[in-house]
């Protein structure tokens, strides 16, 4: 187990490293001229080699990765700037937004509260909803709820996005004006209150829970249909168990455990930025963060929020394989 | 035993029946592409301390008749028709609360592939313990000490650390064993045993059907066992079925079936046993064809398409006439053949019993 | 007669009558073959059919998109001021929005969906327009997806060893990307690349392939996992061994044995794949880093008519509804495929 632990850690090192090394050369090697995206309209022969030298735009492409993984990977993080106007920059130095010197680690943990709150709210929401209709439809396989439970999903999972989070928008906040168009773009709790926080987020929490409660009704029908259809459920009866302890102690189990898997990935994804969802209601998370910062081609800030969305990522892939060892005995972690 | 608890759940008895007795068994399938006939018409009676094997190919309607008899085709969308009457009480009638305190206490399965018939999240002993427990109101302690003692009975090397071991941590044949000691936890009166050797290698297999014997000799349980193995049969069955297409189609006691069979589907059965003396050109031979189609099963005799001997028939068809199961001589031998009786017999000694 | 038969049993025991009639079985259903029976119970599929319908008028649309515009006589891209009476369409006093129609969209006989706010360009032909965009670059990044995803999976799984221990390693690294992130942020990028990198200025046209091959490329990991799995066992199969023992050459056994066995397989991926990259480009057009202006996209639309949510409604209902349609139809369509081609359907 910690053998295994310490060798998932070093991988997960490792398909780091190759994410940022793939993200680096492919933003940085693709802009014809990245001090031209810094300097913009005045630019001139002189600004540019001002520029190229401040930010190391003259040195080859490989010196300039290893200055960045230098800011993220040792402790004491980098220093920014020609000489003159050098500045330190701790650690995790992610570098300095090109459109407004910020550092990039400044905004991402000021952007991350706004997704995290986000994610967190809507995987409650389609976990419950999920999981439960799809169990109910389950259990009462062909009956009008099934049919009711299978065409809601299906029409949940066709709901892109974008559709569904503007009416939902219009509905309430415009039209029966249920909910006062939000006035902030980061609720947090503690400064705003528990009301408007929930004003503030529950429309975003729907509209992104929607698709993944859809998805999750399948899966758990899927699941718990194909597992009361296995010969040790038909154990179970044989031995005179009540329906109930079948369905809930040997089917749900059963069921469930894959869904694990995927609710953790599906979380970890999230984490790194729900854009479509931020975009729509103007929520300052990293979703919105990244859209911005690739609107305004600032590389650092794009580059930034992918590799930190990318930790979530490949963090979930091993949380959830040691939570699967845990619920199933027959997986061994080696 | 705790043997006496079984009774108080069993509701008004009615005297002067077998123990067990089917009477005409239908359970049929309605599914998208038809209506499947696994089982038309099974009758059979058998008592306590009694083994009844019910033997055909796969396909043949073997395990659908034992999940009847435990009442697991209730909720499902199968038709079961006819009557299970067991130690005076109607079965197929039955609410599924009533037959759900029979389960695992009257009547318990040992189920055809132990790996899949296990919850593989749940350790061994614990789903043993777990049978015990719905049935007996007693201490979690006493259920293990119960589980652990069949565990080393069914021949278990260190029960003790082998109740907690998951299953796909035991071999085939432990497993095996453990699916049986599952079965046994109750003392049950009848016991349905659906292939139990069929994925084990020949040692274990013996190993596995003397442990049967010896626990019905002490608990004086009646057995059912299915198998498409008629050395299996030889060994361990006082009567017989043999099941072809979901019917019947030839029923007696084992010297009836082995010595005197009539039919000649059990005819191919006795010829494709392997063994050890059989020389020269008598090799083994396989019936030929498919079995037939449980959705569209054959007007006439659903054997008919594979049979060598229908010239024999004479003022029947075999392909419209379905002939129908009946007795010969006077003990309980029934057959189903348009063959004339006497011509079966003359079939049999000539040409079959030579070469098996 | 003896009958103490146990001790010469083979291992497996049971009787050979049984194994032949096993295999026999077997291949009485393989005669009708899986895609009969699918074809046959899509056929019977209400939902199936009224999908495809859907679909193929679809396809319709987008394929004569400048003969449905001449119906209504408006270009996609025409800025409309007035309407054929003279009147003007446009209120340029109040911001631009649409003179009267069905709140307040400038629907009229002329315009059959309204007008665009401020520019008066015709809602129906651009949504018409719209429909080719979509399905291009959702059937474009689909290909892509599914032919890198075949064709990794195959060697992965054919010539395992360390060919497929290096791209399994690929298809970790391409399933841990963000890849919504990533393809938001590469996609303008490239574009913004296009002289350089292919002597194409940055229109749309470049964009629409740059979003096809974005998507397609971030697209093929997870099928190339299950391709990579079935042909693990798919060449374990009779056929295969046999065939190898013949002579025959990987790209023989990859192409002519293997692939036909992955067929269903694919053909249930694709319908999973078209309705999420149409959602998927009309994401990112919606975002801003699809299509731009001029050419109309259905995200493109939303985003533009997202402004007008209080007076203009309708403007922002239209894109909408013809999205989800479009994304309802596929799923139904690729629900009914992927249960006439599964062959437990109908018995469990
Ligand atoms: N739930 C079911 N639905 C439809 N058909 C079934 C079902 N269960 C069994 N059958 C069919 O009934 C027939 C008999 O099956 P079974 O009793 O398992 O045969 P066996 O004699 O090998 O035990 C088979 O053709 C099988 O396909
Ligand atoms: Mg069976």
């Amino acid at each position: 187990m910690g053998r295994y632990l310490i060798r998932r850690l070093l991988q997960t090192v490792v398909i780091l490293l190759v994410i940022s090394a793939i993200t680096f050369f492919l933003f940085w090697a693709t802009p014809a001229n990245p001090a031209l995206l810094i300097c913009g309209k005045d630019c001139n022969t002189e600004t540019v080699a001002q520029v190229n030298a401040t930010y190391g735009f003259d040195d080859p492409l490989i010196v300039q990765y290893g200055t960045y993984m230098q800011g993220l990977l040792s402790p004491g993080g980098r220093t920014i700037g020609s000489e003159g106007s050098e500045r330190e920059c701790p650690w995790p130095c992610f570098g300095e937004s090109y459109q407004n010197g910020i550092p990039v680690w400044d905004s991402i943990s000021d952007a991350f509260p706004a997704t995290l709150w986000l994610a967190t709210g809507a995987a409650v929401l389609w976990l419950f909803f999920g999981v439960m209709l799809g169990l109910i439809a389950a259990l009462r396989k062909g009956k009008l709820i099934d049919k009711l439970s299978v065409g809601i999903a299906l029409f949940g999972v066709s709901f892109p996005t974008i559709v569904f989070g503007y009416l939902l928008l219009f509905l309430f906040i415009v039209k029966l004006q249920w909910i006062p168009f939000p006035d902030t773009a980061n609720a947090a709790l503690f400064t705003v209150g528990p009301v408007k926080w929930l004003q503030f987020y529950i429309l975003p929490w729907i509209t992104l829970a929607l698709v993944f409660a859809a998805l999750y009704t399948r899966l758990t029908r899927a699941n718990m249909i194909d597992t009361m259809n296995e010969d040790y459920i038909r154990t179970a009866r044989a031995k005179g168990l009540s329906e109930r302890t079948v369905v809930f102690k040997h089917g749900l189990r059963s069921a469930l455990t894959p869904i694990v898997t995927i609710f953790g990935l599906d979380l970890g994804g999230l984490l790194g930025g729900a854009v479509i969802t931020e975009q729509i209601f103007s929520i300052t998370g990293l979703g919105k963060l990244a859209i911005d910062s690739v609107l305004g081609n600032d590389l650092p800030a794009i580059m930034g929020v992918v590799l930190f969305a990318a930790i979530f990522v490949v963090v979930a892939n091993i949380v959830v394989d040691v939570l699967y060892a845990f619920i199933d005995p027959r997986v061994r972690l080696s | 035993m705790t043997e006496s608890v079984a009774t108080a759940a069993t509701p008004a008895r009615e005297t002067g029946r077998p123990f067990l007795e089917l009477k005409d068994l239908q359970v049929h399938f309605p599914t998208d592409d038809g209506l499947v006939k696994a089982v038309n018409g099974l009758s059979f009676t058998l008592e306590r301390g009694k083994t009844l094997g019910i033997v055909g190919e796969s396909g043949s309607g073997k395990s659908v008749s034992s999940l009847a008899i435990m009442g697991l085709h209730k909720g499902s969308r199968a038709k079961v028709g006819g009557e299970i009457w067991l130690d005076g009480a109607e079965l197929v009638s039955m609410s599924v609360a009533e037959i759900r305190r029979l389960r695992g206490q009257q009547v318990a399965m040992i189920f055809q592939d132990p790996l899949s018939a296990m919850h593989p999240f749940y350790r061994v002993g614990d789903q043993l313990t777990e049978a015990y427990l719905v049935h007996n109101s007693v201490s979690k302690a006493v259920a293990k000490r119960r589980a652990i003692d069949l565990l080393d009975r069914v021949g278990i090397p260190a029960p003790n650390k082998r109740f907690d071991d998951y299953p796909h941590q035991f071999s085939g044949g432990m497993r095996q064993r453990a699916m049986i000691a599952m079965a046994l936890m109750c003392d049950p009166a009848l016991l349905i045993a659906d292939e139990p050797t069929t994925a084990l290698d020949v040692t274990v297999q013996a190993q596995i059907l003397d442990l049967m014997m010896d626990l019905q000799k002490e608990f004086n349980s009646a057995i059912v066992i299915i198998t498409h193995d008629l050395g299996v049969v030889a060994q361990m069955t006082q009567d017989v079925v043999v099941m072809y297409g979901g019917r019947v189609v030839e029923q007696g006691n084992v010297r009836d079936i082995f010595y005197r069979p009539e039919m000649p589907y059990t005819w191919g059965l006795l010829g494709s046993i392997p063994r050890v003396n059989r020389g020269g050109d008598h090799r083994l031979k396989s019936i030929r064809g498919t079995p037939p189609s449980l959705i569209n099963l054959p007007k006439g005799c659903p054997f008919q398409p594979r049979c060598d001997y229908q010239e024999h028939v004479e003022g029947h068809s075999c392909v419209s006439e379905l002939p129908e199961l009946l007795q010969v001589d006077t003990g309980g031998h029934r057959v189903r053949c348009h063959i004339d009786h006497l011509q079966r017999e003359r079939l049999f000694t000539e040409q079959i019993k030579p070469s098996l | 007669m003896t009958l103490g038969v146990t001790e010469a049993q083979s291992p497996e025991g049971g009787l050979p009558a049984d194994h032949l009639a096993e295999t026999a079985e077997a291949k009485q259903i393989e005669g009708r073959s899986l895609g009969q029976i699918a074809w046959a119970r899509l056929k019977k599929d209400k939902i199936a059919i009224a999908s495809a319908i859907i679909i193929l008028l679809i396809i319709a649309v987008a394929v004569f998109a400048p003969l449905i515009v001449k119906l209504n006589g408006f270009p996609p891209d025409q800025f409309n001021k007035t309407n054929a009476d003279g009147s003007p369409l446009l209120n340029t006093r109040d911001g631009g929005i649409p003179i009267g129609g069905l709140w307040g969209s400038g629907t009229s006989s002329e315009h059959w969906l309204g007008v665009e706010p401020q520019n008066g360009r015709d809602v129906f032909s651009r949504l018409v327009y719209g429909t080719r965009v979509s399905l291009l670059v959702a059937l474009g990044g689909t290909i892509i997806a599914i032919v890198i995803g075949t064709v990794v999976g195959m060697v992965s799984g054919y010539f395992r060893g360390w060919v497929d221990t290096l791209l399994s390693r690929l298809m970790d690294i391409m399933l841990s990307f963000p890849s919504l992130l990533f393809v938001m942020a590469l996609t303008p990028v490239i574009a913004d690349r296009g002289q350089d990198l292919f002597g194409i200025p940055d229109d749309n046209k470049l964009r629409m392939g740059v979003l096809m091959f974005v998507l397609g490329f971030f697209g093929w990991a997870y099928l190339a996992r299950i391709v990579r799995g079935q042909t693990l066992s798919l060449r374990e199969r009779e056929f295969v061994e046999a065939a190898r023992s013949l002579g025959a050459g990987p790209g023989y056994v990859i192409f002519r044995q293997i692939l036909p066995n992955l067929l269903p397989t694919l053909l249930v991926y694709t319908t999973l794949l078209i309705p999420s990259y149409i959602t998927a480009e009309a994401a990112l057009s919606f975002l801003g880093v699809g299509i731009k202006e001029p050419t109309s996209s259905w995200g493109r639309m939303i985003a533009d008519a997202s402004d007008w949510i209080e007076s203009n409604p309708l403007y922002l209902f239209f894109p909408g509804l013809a999205l989800f349609i479009t994304v309802l139809a596929f799923n139904l369509l690729g629900d009914s495929v992927r249960d006439a081609l599964d062959p437990r359907a109908g018995r469990g």
